[in-house]
């Protein structure tokens, strides 16, 4: 699965940004595809908020919003609706951004952390944590992280072998989330049954239950994670050129991958723990963003990480809003949905690698 | 033709005649008393508190025909219509499952092959899911059809789709193909049997792979397929041996590679769709069970095929046992497959051997 590397160095319609050491280039296209993208998720955002068993007009959301209505409907907007779609717009864009930087690191679109296993462990972690019966507005969080970073490690140890290649991670990756989701089976099975139910609705990627105290770490750990790494972005993008190349133009390779690795399992455990195992976002929204901005398959650098968040954004949204669509009977977990579209992508995509490969051969 | 004849595997039995001979001998002599001591195992543990003495009285006076259907009291009920067929519907959801990975890993020439892997169990799960919820299917020979023309379904789709192309590494596209499929066809099925409580009931005690509370009936509908399905299997052996060198090879030796493919399919899909609609998608038994065997036998199908019905069953035993006894409330026998076969494909992905069989 051979990927096209080669940057943009000087693509029409870009411009650099410079403050003092800092130097940012953007590229006027996948400016106005991130604009767009964003405009898009707001918008699916907002018709969260005013839609549900309860329909809203827009003038009573705003004035909940302003705090000007009275206590039912913002009630029903700030308490219940707010938090779901603040926290699937961020947690999209968290994943997407893992996604985007695994994919990149792994040189590999199937790279992602879903496909890893990592959000299986997350899961895990946050598991054992209720297992323990620890309780605090930190410890899930910090139990999924562990979780998911135990997981990272133990797949990249798996799979080392005098180096890590792409497609032996992944396999390994794949056998990994199996043996941990039968593990979580087994784990839930040993729950008191009320945990049990809390964590079963989970199991799946649900934001249903979402409450402000979930949105808050997520707000916390992006805030610390986004800026370093769009700040490792410009290191990652001179690593897709290969190790030796990179390492030549001074790049401390290891410490590069350690902490734009780090940064991504920590934003994918944070949005496990209040949510569960939601798949294939960090698959499909770097790949989709990538598509749409016509940049360098593979490439992640600064003008990439951001388009990829608003495609997260997007979709997870998206997937939110056709999750509780009034067609279907029953509120459905997000996961599912992503599970679903998710899994028809990647299988898209796997026709396409063949599709392609004949062509070049 | 012999398995020195062909191509050498590192750990393959690489023996003289006389020892290849007295090892296979032991291997079967072994799998048989595994099997049955696990057989014998998974009659005595359960969930009821029954003592060993009354279980075998029980069993002793059924066999002699002294217990007619009308006259049994609760325990002689448990043992008889609920341990007795549950053990051997183990039995041959387990050599099903086996015969099935061996001849998908002959037929794709991929160690990684499996039905659970490759989801085929899942594409024959959600075809009864889909069918439950359309059309109100119920238990019996209906779904069993169901699950055969899902799993035949998926079984094209994932091979045509995995095998297209060239990219990377040949057996580790198939698996993410697999992966993808099942994950999409599982998510179907998840979704409709949160919308449809019905079919939720009709369906929970599959879902994982499970076989708690199966009856006689389950056993009797599914176990026509599974005959069909190991007859066309136990015609191919030679043709798979051939068709391990290659097909140019096989073709020169007078095999047909295109037929072969065809009966193997057809294997399959009975072989799969009717385990699934016994058990619900079990995963792992087909990756592990032929690799175990070629380690021991080495790689020719005339004794693959025959001991992959000894060993499989062993396992699925094992693993329905150790869902019994891990936890109170038991866990699904898919759970405990999983958690003991992740591990061997991962172990099998970093051998240097992950490339066309």
């Amino acid at each position: 699965m051979s990927i096209d590397t080669t940057p943009q160095l000087f693509g029409p319609g870009s411009r650099t940004l410079r403050r003092g050491a800092f130097s940012l280039r953007i590229q006027r296209r996948s400016l106005i595809v991130t604009f767009l993208l964003l405009i898009a998720a707001l918008t699916v955002g907002w018709w969260n908020l005013i839609s549900g068993s309860a329909m809203l007009g827009a003038s009573e959301a705003l004035a909940a919003l302003l705090g000007t209505a009275d206590e039912g409907t913002s009630r029903v907007i700030l308490e219940w609706r707010a938090p779901r779609v603040v926290f699937t717009l961020l947690g999209g864009a968290a994943l997407a951004l893992a996604g985007a930087v695994f994919q990149s690191q792994t040189r590999n679109p199937l790279g992602s952390p879903d496909i890893i296993g990592f959000s299986t462990g997350a899961y895990t972690g946050a598991l054992v944590v209720a297992v323990l019966g620890l309780s605090g507005l930190w410890a899930t969080p910090i139990g999924a992280i562990l979780g998911g970073i135990v997981t990272g490690a133990a797949v990249y140890l798996l799979a080392w072998k005098r180096g890590v290649s792409g497609m032996r991670i992944i396999l390994v990756g794949i056998g990994v989330s199996i043996f941990l989701s039968s593990l979580n089976t087994y784990l839930v099975t040993t729950l008191r049954l009320e945990a049990a139910m809390a964590v079963a609705t989970w199991g799946a990627g649900s934001v249903n239950d979402i409450t402000w105290s979930h949105v808050l770490p997520l707000l916390g750990i992006g805030a610390v994670a986004l800026p370093v790494m769009l700040a490792n972005a410009r290191n990652m993008q001179l690593m897709e050129m290969g190790d030796d190349a990179a390492s030549g133009l001074g790049i401390h390779l290891e410490r590069t991958r350690l902490i734009q690795f780090f940064c991504g399992i920590v934003l994918v455990a944070v949005v496990t723990a209040a949510a569960g195992p939601i798949a294939f976002i960090a698959l499909v929204a770097p790949q989709l963003a990538l598509r749409l901005t016509g940049a360098a398959a593979g490439s992640s650098h600064t003008g990439q990480l951001i388009p990829s968040a608003a495609m997260g954004a997007l979709l997870l949204t998206l997937s939110d809003s056709l999750a509780r669509a009034p067609m279907i009977p029953v509120s459905l977990p997000v996961g599912v949905i992503t599970l679903i579209l998710g899994g028809a992508y990647l299988v898209w995509l796997l026709m396409s690698m063949g599709r392609t490969s004949r062509k070049g051969a | 033709m012999t398995a020195q004849t062909l191509p050498a595997r590192a750990d393959a039995a690489q023996l003289p005649l006389a020892s290849a001979g007295a090892r296979r001998l032991f291997v079967v002599a072994s799998g048989l008393l595994l099997l049955l001591g696990l057989s014998w195992m998974s009659l005595f543990v359960g969930s009821g508190d029954i003592s060993a003495g009354t279980v075998s009285d029980t069993l002793s006076r059924w066999a002699a025909g002294d217990l007619p259907v009308g006259a049994r009291n609760t325990t002689e009920l448990l043992i008889l219509e609920r341990r007795l067929p549950r053990t051997v519907l183990a039995i041959v959801v387990g050599a099903a499952l086996g015969l099935a990975g061996v001849l998908m890993q002959a037929l794709t020439r991929n160690p990684l092959a499996d039905p659970g892997l490759l989801g085929v169990n899942a594409g024959a799960y959600a075809a009864v899911v889909l069918g439950s919820a359309a059309m109100g299917v119920t238990i019996g020979l209906a779904h069993v059809w169901l699950a055969i023309a899902g799993a035949l379904i998926t079984a094209v789709a994932v091979y045509v789709i995995g095998t297209s192309g060239y990219s990377g590494s040949r057996s580790a596209k198939l698996i993410l193909t697999g992966v993808a499929i099942g994950a999409v066809l599982s998510g179907l099925s998840y979704a409709v049997t949160l919308a449809m409580p019905t079919v939720f009931d009709r369906v929970r005690f599959w879902s994982a792979g499970s076989l708690q509370g199966r009856s006689w009936d389950e056993l009797n509908a599914v176990l026509p397929f599974m005959i069909l399905g190991a007859l066309i299997a136990a015609l191919l052996p030679r043709a798979l041996n051939a068709l391990s060198l290659g097909d140019d090879a096989a073709i020169a030796l007078g095999a047909r590679p295109g037929r072969t493919r065809v009966a193997g399919l057809a294997a399959v899909t009975l072989l799969c769709g009717a385990a699934t609609a016994a058990a619900g998608p079990l995963s792992f038994i087909g990756l592990m069970v032929p690799h175990a065997l070629r380690m021991l036998l080495g790689p020719d199908h005339r004794w693959l095929i025959p001991l992959s019905l000894l060993a499989a069953p062993a396992l699925v035993l094992a693993a329905d046992i150790l869902a019994r006894l891990v936890v109170d409330s038991e866990l699904p026998a898919g759970v405990v497959t999983a958690f003991l076969g992740a591990p061997v494909l991962i172990l099998l992905t970093r051998r240097r051997a992950v490339r066309a069989l």
